[in-house]
């Protein structure tokens, strides 16, 4: 994948890359070499020195058990988000995919929540659960169901899922759909004609062909609710109650500028990287990523 | 590709109620907002709100737009919009520059350079929260548009979509170009970005939602409510403490937090779907 033609210059391409390398390095690369070198200091108090500790603000973290809350907590989130998001999506695919009249006005009705950024998606839910004043949460009284997510973890997970599923839809909608638009009618016909209901079809023939796709918004899905969902946490529940909500992501928020827990968010940020750093070989390595449009 | 798969009669109807109620539930949320946006404050606190909307859509607005809760909404939408066009913008303009540098010549250490941009799809800002906050701050660049808009304008995605759409542009025209005298720079500018624009139009909307949904950068470094971005600034509007939110003005703010990014995609489907699915690539 190289040019066999090029332009013989000595001096421009370095200016070409000057802007992009420059940001990287001071906003990048610099502060993540911060948070690696943070990472085995204790600053004290007044912030004045810090004491080297080497590996054990991560010893400490591995022990802590609101860290290891924090870790149970993102692994149960992300699991529920890119589940229901994902069934919800395939489910109104699979139906997009079926009607001729009308499909694209259906895609374009289902498409813009992708637009919605996901800190207004958490204020749009929130309106409606809100204990005092929320609909939803007014008409559940009304059935003899008590919502309070300001109090209850349960609830406020739950909602907090809701919330980043219904903006992540979108994506997996249009992926799924364009999936399921690119398998040969003439195979799923083959099967209608020797009788195989639609359930059946759909889980012996659609549902493996379709799984680059599924396998792709898998880790699409996961990194999202790893990294993207801050917003909806932050307006919906900050994090509570009793941290029943704070993802990986908020606790370093949360311990790095309202805590100042220097040493213990900068720790953080590294295993984070570790995470990223996990997911993008895995995106990178074991992902067909040709999906078909 | 009609025709014989359970395409007419019941089945079809019960397909289109099956997407008619999903989208309903989907867009329920918009509706409440919209109607909260129309009623008063007193409407709203004695529960159950109205199902349909009131009279007062153009105070709530107004009052939103002009004066808001901790500053006018007007700013707010302001310093979205110079965020939102400063990052897309500049992360074309560094891309496209960066990805013409690794396709078109050969130089010393480029490899290590690509790697380098690569290398910065493993670094969200999520996860480097307190050092870079620490190096934006030392460069007394909070509460300022470049401090909003440079610490975001690196781009990976926007390099290799790029440098993949160069990689297929055929060697006969450098060639051409070459005899008939044209430089790089010429080329670049006369013949490759031409060439480039239904990319960068789809990389544009792509990159404009982005930078307008941007929520926990603008937190950490705008701390004065005349620097907030409308999309984090929602958060602030609600009263900390016992005090009932005043959600009429709110939720017309939320609306017109999500009123430029959702436009954007209905009106270029196209080019959003397109930047979309070639930004995965």
């Amino acid at each position: 994948m190289h040019k066999h033609v090029v332009f013989n210059n000595r001096v421009l391409p370095y200016l070409l890359l000057a802007p992009q390398i420059l940001v990287t390095l001071v906003f990048f690369f610099w502060p993540a070499g911060q948070a690696i070198y943070q990472s085995a200091y204790i600053p004290d108090p007044f912030g004045l020195s810090s004491q080297f500790v080497g590996f054990g603000n991560f010893e400490f973290l591995l022990r802590d058990r609101y860290y290891l809350a924090s870790f149970k907590t993102t692994v149960v989130f992300s699991t529920l988000v890119t589940v229901v998001s994902m069934g919800a999506a395939l489910w109104l695919a699979v139906m997009a995919d079926r009607v001729i009249k009308g499909s694209s006005a259906y895609k374009t009705l289902l498409v813009w929540p992708y637009a919605v950024a996901p800190a207004v998606a958490g204020v749009l839910w929130l309106f409606m659960f809100n204990p005092n004043v929320g609909l939803v949460a007014w008409y559940l009284k009304a059935m003899g169901y008590n919502w309070n997510h300001v109090l209850n973890g349960d609830e406020a997970m739950g909602l907090v899922v809701v919330a980043s599923a219904w903006r992540q839809i979108s994506y997996n909608f249009l992926f799924f759909l364009a999936g399921l638009q690119a398998i040969p009618r003439s195979v799923i016909e083959a099967a209608a004609i020797d009788g195989a209901s639609f359930a059946r079809r759909f889980w012996t023939i659609v549902f493996p062909l379709l799984s680059p796709t599924t396998f792709f918004l898998l880790v699409v899905n996961v990194v999202y609710a790893f990294f993207e969902t801050f917003g909806v946490i932050h307006t919906i529940t900050g994090g509570g109650p009793q941290q029943a909500t704070t993802i990986l992501v908020y606790k370093v928020f949360s311990d790095g500028f309202v805590g100042q827990d220097l040493g213990s968010s900068a720790a953080q940020s590294v295993i984070l990287l570790f995470v990223v750093g996990l997911l993008t070989v895995v995106q990178f390595r074991y992902i067909e990523r040709k999906v078909h449009y | 590709m009609s025709g014989m798969v359970e395409k007419r009669g019941l089945g079809i109807w019960l397909t289109h109620l099956g997407l008619i109620i999903g989208i309903a539930i989907i867009c329920f949320p918009i509706y409440m907002a919209f109607v909260a946006s129309t009623v008063t404050q007193p409407e709203i606190a004695r529960p159950p709100m109205p199902l349909i909307p009131g009279p007062h859509l153009i105070d709530n607005y107004t009052a939103a737009l002009t004066r808001g809760v901790n500053s006018p909404v007007l700013l707010m939408l302001f310093n979205s919009s110079v965020m939102a066009l400063g990052i897309t913008i500049g992360k074309i303009v560094i891309s496209i520059i960066s990805a013409y540098a690794i396709v078109y010549f050969r130089f010393p250490f480029r490899m290590a350079f690509f790697w380098m941009i690569f290398l910065t799809l493993m670094l969200p800002v999520e996860v480097r929260i307190v050092p870079t906050y620490e190096v934006v701050a030392g460069f007394g660049m909070l509460n300022s548009y470049t401090g909003l808009i440079l610490p975001l304008v690196a781009s990976a995605t926007a390099t290799f979509l790029f440098r993949q759409f160069f990689l297929t542009v055929p060697d006969e025209l450098i060639e051409a170009a070459r005899v008939d005298g044209a430089g790089p720079v010429r080329f670049f500018l006369d013949i490759l970005l031409p060439m480039s624009r239904t990319n960068i139009a789809a990389l544009f909307v792509i990159l404009f939602i982005y930078g307008w949904n941007q929520y926990l950068w603008p937190l950490l470094i705008t701390t004065k409510p005349e620097m907030n971005t409308i999309v984090m600034g929602i958060k602030q509007m609600f009263p900390s403490g016992d005090d009932i939110a005043n959600w009429p003005v709110i939720m017309a703010t939320t609306l017109l937090a999500m009123l430029p990014p959702v436009a954007v995609v209905i009106f270029m489907q196209g080019l959003f779907v397109k930047g979309l699915v070639e930004s995965e690539k």
